[in-house]
């Protein structure tokens, strides 16, 4: 398949190992913030070809992860409402709530429907005109703007029983509180598809402010090693700077138009991370214009009151201050299939990734 | 976070193109992508059914270049290093 | 018993850690006996002097035709195969329908026809049947159990355990992977998604004999169905004093089923098959196992995929496309179309 095959060529792979062992000098950690970067690092045992030197931390880039519990706690109780559908992506069905979940709720007669695009929600609301569809806004900047494209669409269609849930968020804050925050980290593999859209501006304080690199990569395990090859290379040479390795994706600019759709329909907002606490303006919420269909303000509901389990400290793993083994409930209490906290129900949170990779 | 693979666009009608990846097809929305100039033939990232950037064919030649050339100064370098057991890169 | 579930989910029937428990907590544990703890694809039961392989199972597929087959191949197949993999010869089939009102009756006529065919393919006899009819929502279209009886010859008795399997012999399959899943799911077209995926349905039990009757020394086979090659290799390895090395390069995906699980973000080695089986071959007969089951138009892409190592015991490794390692776990519940 092009524009994959070539990019999983396994002596470029060794190659680029061989190369950043010859490099590094010194121990460095460098942090991911992307839930696909953690996919492909587990993927494809990319950590099994790194020199001892060069630790790579998971950091709150799965946006299930850092979605409150509270969260899941509303999309259970829409869920109850007899004139709800639940539309939502496949990543947010098992995470646990306080007392329930979305496939719980399903099990026991809720309308829950996974999809795999907004556009398929929009399709569950034309054809169900007396019922109010929510689809759950879960991501980051690569999801949002395509939540604001559905919202448009909404709108001009008149669909006014279509309403998003929204739980997105922006980067660059959690980027910038983690290292506020003192936790170890030498520099940043950028997040890949975020960046198409925003471009690489929104990580120039990182450099500028903090003195660490980001490089901006691909999800094969070239673009992989070749960006943890930049990175070392920028620590080596004390050069930080944004550097974008995925250049067949990445424009420095963005995609502008997806921007603008994003700004339309969304306005920044404070907005509660797990691990990291409320991080001022990194929240998107729907504009007053479009207040129509945002669930929240339409669509009351009792909320259960928030209980979060003992023992679990995946805030503290998001952060990358503690590891999954660290854990009291790691792979005893807390498994991929039955999770307690959202690192470990996420394919791609930290925990989950840890319990097949590292064992 | 961001699951989006690389599609060859097969059709386009209006806002939306038929793209393949492997002997796949999806409909995508090309709502995104709506001030870039996009032709059949063109490859691009498909996210949650939106086409959400076109992948830029010479940069992908320029990087896989790179690599091979990677690979030839490597195969050079190896042959020196068995010669004189030095490595100079 | 305090099960941590009110009430069952999907998940608990895909094939992977859910189904496992709900068998072993509540399944197993009340329906206890030495044959039920073997756990194996087919009971294997002693009459006197004859053994005789027994199994059933029940085929709830939707959409009920798909490329490849129907639920009527399937419900054939899979049961052939399952007494197949466990060295049986299947000799005698039962089938149970449960029809909902309003099928169209050329529906279930195209799919009785099938059975018929596969049947008479397979060499078995459908002995003896049961009907059903429930009202219009009380079931998905056509539901359809099938059991099966086989003759098993005493020295295959150990094919179903895998208790002579040793360090050094060598694991293989009969083709492709993923096909029957995808293949599933493109046809239901919930997703907008076209795809050139064909299922793999078809019985194994003449490309199965023909390796045995050879003399191979085969120390194990499963049939890879629900939960796909994954969860057969992760449950083989699970408590045992061996360990197991798949490489990925050897696993054959085709292209259809490549695209889709991209775009989804699904692992081909989770996905279902219909039509193919995992077998673990003493080191000295691999080769010429292969080349029989290649003979087979079921087993054009067979392979030699991984083997069994003295390292790394309990757990099952893939050597990924790039030279890197991950463990081989079981999944916890069904894979689901995911954005990340």
């Amino acid at each position: 398949m092009k524009y994959i095959d070539e990019y999983r060529d396994k002596e470029i792979v060794r190659l680029l190992a061989e190369e950043i062992k010859r490099t590094v000098t010194k121990p460095v950690r460098l942090m991911e913030v992307c839930g696909g970067h953690t996919m492909s690092i587990q993927k494809y045992g990319i950590p099994y070809l790194l020199p001892e030197e060069v630790e790579l931390i998971s950091g709150p880039g799965c946006p299930v992860c850092v979605t409150s519990r509270t969260y899941i706690d509303r999309a259970v109780a829409y869920s109850r409402r007899d004139d709800v559908i639940i539309t939502t992506y496949g990543d947010l069905i098992r995470v646990p709530g306080s007392s329930s979940s979305l496939d719980k709720e399903k099990a026991n007669g809720a309308d829950v429907r996974i999809v795999y695009s907004i556009l398929d929600a929009l399709m569950v609301a034309k054809k169900n005109r007396r019922k109010k569809i929510v689809f759950l806004g879960i991501g980051f900047e690569t999801t949002a703007p395509i939540s604001a494209a559905g919202i448009i669409k909404a709108q001009m269609a008149g669909l006014t029983n279509f309403y998003l849930y929204s739980a997105h968020k922006i980067m660059p804050p959690a980027m910038e509180t983690l290292i506020d925050e003192g936790v170890k980290i030498d520099g940043y593999i950028g997040p890949g598809h975020v960046s198409t859209i925003t471009g690489k501006g929104i990580y120039l304080s990182i450099p500028e402010k903090y003195g660490l690199g980001v490089v901006i990569s691909g999800f094969e395990p070239v673009d992989l090693m070749q960006s943890i090859l930049m990175l070392v290379q920028q620590i080596e040479n004390k050069e930080p700077k944004v550097e974008i390795e995925y250049t067949r994706a990445v424009k420095p600019e963005g995609n502008v138009k997806a921007q603008e759709m994003l700004d339309e329909v969304f306005e920044y907002r404070d907005d509660w991370w797990r691990g990291l606490g409320i991080l001022k303006n990194s929240g998107l919420k729907i504009r007053d214009k479009y207040a129509m269909h945002d669930a929240e303000v339409q669509i009351p509901v009792d909320v259960e009151p928030l209980v979060e389990p003992k023992g679990c400290i995946c805030g503290d793993i998001l952060r990358g201050v503690s590891k999954p083994k660290d854990c009291k409930l790691f792979g005893t209490v807390c498994t991929p299939s039955d999770p307690v906290g959202s690192c470990m129900v996420s394919n791609e949170g930290s925990c989950a990734a840890y319990y097949l990779y590292n064992r | 976070m961001c699951l989006s693979i690389p599609a060859r666009i097969d059709k386009i009608n209006e806002d939306t193109a038929i793209c393949t990846v492997g002997a796949t097809s999806y409909q995508a929305s090309l709502e995104l992508l709506k001030d870039e100039q996009v032709e059949v033939g063109d490859y691009v990232l498909i996210h949650t059914g939106f086409a959400i950037q076109k992948l830029d064919a010479e940069e992908a030649e320029a990087s896989l270049k790179t690599f091979d050339e990677f690979r030839t100064l490597n195969k050079q370098m190896d042959t020196e290093e068995q010669k004189t057991n030095k490595r100079l890169i | 018993m305090k099960s941590k579930y009110d009430t069952i989910l999907l998940g608990h029937g895909s094939g992977g850690k859910l189904s496992h428990d709900l068998i072993s907590d509540l399944f197993t544990k009340h329906f206890d006996n030495d044959i039920l703890r073997q756990q194996a694809d087919s009971a294997v039961l002693e009459t006197g002097t004859a053994h005789l392989a027994y199994t059933t199972d029940s085929f709830v597929v939707d959409p009920i035709f798909f490329p490849g087959g129907d639920i009527g191949k399937l419900a054939i197949a899979g049961t052939v195969n399952d007494l197949a993999v466990s060295g049986a010869l299947p000799l005698y089939l039962s089938v149970g329908f449960i029809i909902e009102e309003g099928l169209p009756f050329s529906d279930l006529e195209q799919v009785v026809l099938s059975m018929a065919e596969e049947a008479r393919k397979a060499g078995v006899k459908i002995v003896t049947g049961d009907t059903k009819v429930v009202d219009r929502g009380k079931c998905d279209k056509l539901f359809i159990n099938t059991s099966g009886i086989g003759a098993l010859d005493k020295q295959n008795v150990p094919i179903s355990s895998g208790k002579n399997i040793k360090a050094g012999d060598k694991i293989i399959i009969n083709g492709s992977i993923g096909d029957h899943g995808m293949a599933v799911m493109a046809a239901r077209n919930e997703l907008n998604i076209t795809a050139d995926i064909t299922s793999d349905c078809a019985c194994l039990n003449g490309l199965i004999k023909s390796a045995l009757d050879a003399g191979a020394q085969i120390r194990f086979m499963r049939d890879a169905t629900r939960g796909g090659l994954g969860t057969v290799i992760s449950e083989l390895v699970k408590g045992k004093n061996y360990g197991i090395r798949l490489a990925e390069d050897r696993l054959v995906v085709n292209d259809g089923v490549r695209g889709m699980c991209e775009l989804l973000g699904f692992d081909p080695i989770y996905v279902a098959n219909e039509g193919k089986v995992v077998m673990v071959v003493a080191k000295e007969d691999a080769d010429h196992v292969v080349e029989i089951l290649k003979e087979h138009p079921a087993g054009a892409q067979s392979a030699i995929i991984g083997e069994i190592t003295n390292d790394h015991q309990g757990s099952a490794w893939l050597e990924t496309l790039v030279g890197g390692k991950r463990i081989i776990e079981m999944l916890s519940g069904q894979q689901l179309p995911r954005i990340c």
